[in-house]
């Protein structure tokens, strides 16, 4: 009877510390997530998304042209990143199972996830802002193209992985070349989970601050010519929060809540669309 | 070995000699030789592991999909042997139609299932080739319950219907052969009683291969019987004949339930 009391008491202990390390972690998201509500709820405004960014002294303003710029330099990454990630994870799952090439291609993606992203956008800065001759928003493109191919990559190929090998055997087995088996077979069971990466390879280029720091640089005025600086989000945030003015203040708030919010819908319908991620 | 047998009567669609199998060092096969008699029944039995699905998979170079995995020997199919490396393989598999043990209907809908196949080899307009998917689910015998919802996804059938669907689609593509691995022990009874149906009306047109645990089935839808143990050939020959008056020991033990 003892030693069941003693057992007893283990368990409490046990739950309690994993309790109060679960509301630790918790209260901190939470906390985050209320400061930004309680600071930038009031900035989100109809001039937040018509207005363009203030010029310094001047009252009011919005985030117009830096919201239209991210969502530019965004939509170029994902129109980049999906075909050649879905490309490469085909490759890595259908044909270089084996080879010596796919197992180094593996690898160096591994390295590109878990880079810096600064390193990232230093590189980009070298190799297309100071050889060609300015900041723009293409080199922002590439910079957090670079950042979210290897996303789409592993997950294209994880996904890949998961199809029964019973049903890659039998599209084989009508006669079927390995390219249609892999295109219209085996990657189109593994659609939503497909989908997912790529939603979540854009939730992570989303608030990524440093390549742009370095490639699209920032544009005060609203623009969407993509061989010009570009304005975009995260630069804002990142100037304008530092910034003695207040109503610069209160647009960094808002700009990050809104980035926040997008982020966590895009997370959700992710999270939705992975739980058929393999439909056969 | 001792083999009893190895040409059926009849003309044979598929002549395999001295047919060795290796996974990397293992010996899957050795020295298997038969013929498969075209418009019959080839029905393969013996213990697990006995190697009949992987002579089954030697017949449509399935085995090609897996490094480290190779057959020598001959598979002769209109006088070309299927293992020579010039071999088109994909055309073989066009000609040498698989099913497989469990159900695997591709992610689309029920009429692409029946079209991707015929698609790759030949080229029809929207018409012929509503033919030809009606008469592919038709032969199966799986018109009447799909006819109207051929845009759904073949997903959404049961089991048994995704076996005849799987079937549908191998005949689609007008194959001359037919491999069926364990294609009935996944289903029920009812199901496994309709594909036994579907095979007897099938084998006018197709030569057909199977491999069953099930000696009852066996029995009741083949017209020959190969019996293999530890990747040989041990017994070939008619199944009426195999069954009541084996002529190894092995063979008898196995059917009247001794070992396996």
């Amino acid at each position: 009877m003892q030693l069941y009391s003693r057992r007893i008491l283990t368990n409490r202990i046990g739950i309690a510390l994993s309790m109060v390390a679960m509301a630790f972690g918790l209260a901190a998201l939470m906390w985050i997530l209320w400061t930004l509500f309680y600071n930038g709820f009031n900035a989100l405004s109809w001039d937040f998304f018509t207005q363009d960014t203030p010029a310094p002294g001047s009252e009011g303003g919005g985030l117009r042209n830096a919201i239209v710029g991210s969502l530019m330099i965004i939509g170029v990454t994902t129109l980049v990143s999906t075909p050649i990630g879905i490309l490469a994870g085909i490759y890595l799952a259908e044909y270089g199972t084996t080879s010596k090439f796919a197992a180094i291609t593996r690898f160096v993606t591994d390295i590109m996830l878990s880079a810096p992203s600064i390193v990232v956008g230093l590189f980009v800065y070298a190799l297309m802002v100071a050889t060609l001759g300015g900041f723009s928003g293409w080199a922002g493109s590439v910079a957090l193209s670079l950042i979210a191919i290897p996303v789409v990559v592993r997950t294209t190929e994880n996904m890949l992985l998961l199809v029964p090998p019973a049903l890659r055997e039998a599209a084989f087995a009508v006669g079927a070349p390995r390219w249609q088996v892999s295109l219209k077979v085996t990657l189109r069971a593994v659609k939503a989970g497909v989908v997912t990466g790529i939603l979540l390879a854009i939730a992570r280029v989303m608030g990524e601050t440093a390549p742009l720091l370095f490639t699209a640089l920032n544009n005060q005025f609203y623009s969407t010519d993509m061989t010009q600086p570009m304005g975009n989000l995260p630069v804002v945030i990142f100037q304008f929060a530092m910034s003695p003015y207040d109503n610069w203040v209160s647009l960094a708030w808002g700009g990050a809540l809104l980035i926040a919010l997008i982020v966590l819908a895009i997370n959700i319908i992710a999270r939705v669309m992975f739980r058929n991620k393999v439909s056969a | 070995m001792s083999t009893s047998q190895t040409t059926a009567d009849g003309e044979a669609i598929l002549s395999i000699r001295d047919l060795n199998f290796y996974y990397g060092a293992f010996r899957g096969l050795t020295n298997v030789s038969l013929d498969i008699a075209k418009s019959r029944v080839t029905a393969f039995i013996g213990p697990s592991g006995c190697g009949k699905s992987t002579l089954l998979r030697t017949f449509n170079r399935m085995y090609d999909l897996y490094p480290g995995q190779r057959a020598e020997g001959q598979i002769n199919f209109h006088g070309n042997n299927l293992l020579d490396k010039k071999q088109d393989v994909n055309l073989v598999r066009a000609k040498i139609g698989m099913v497989f043990q469990k159900p695997t209907p591709f992610p689309m809908t029920i009429y692409e299932n029946i079209a991707f196949g015929v698609r790759l080899y030949e080229k029809m307009n929207k018409s012929e080739m509503d033919e030809r998917v009606e008469w592919a689910l038709r032969k199966a015998a799986i018109w009447e319950e799909t006819k109207n919802k051929l845009q759904q996804s073949g997903l959404s059938l049961s089991g048994g219907q995704q076996q005849r669907l799987c079937i549908a689609r191998t005949i689609a593509v007008k194959p001359e052969i037919v491999l069926l691995d364990e294609p009935t022990s996944a289903l029920d009874p009812i199901s496994t009683a309709k594909i036994e149906e579907l095979i007897n009306e099938l084998k006018d047109e197709y030569t057909i291969a199977i491999v069953t645990h099930n000696m009852q089935q066996a029995a009741r839808i083949s017209d020959f019987t190969a019996f293999m143990y530890l990747g040989e050939l041990i017994e070939f020959g008619n199944t009426d004949k195999l069954f009541v008056k084996p002529t190894q020991k092995q063979t008898e033990d196995y059917i009247t339930g001794r070992f396996g």
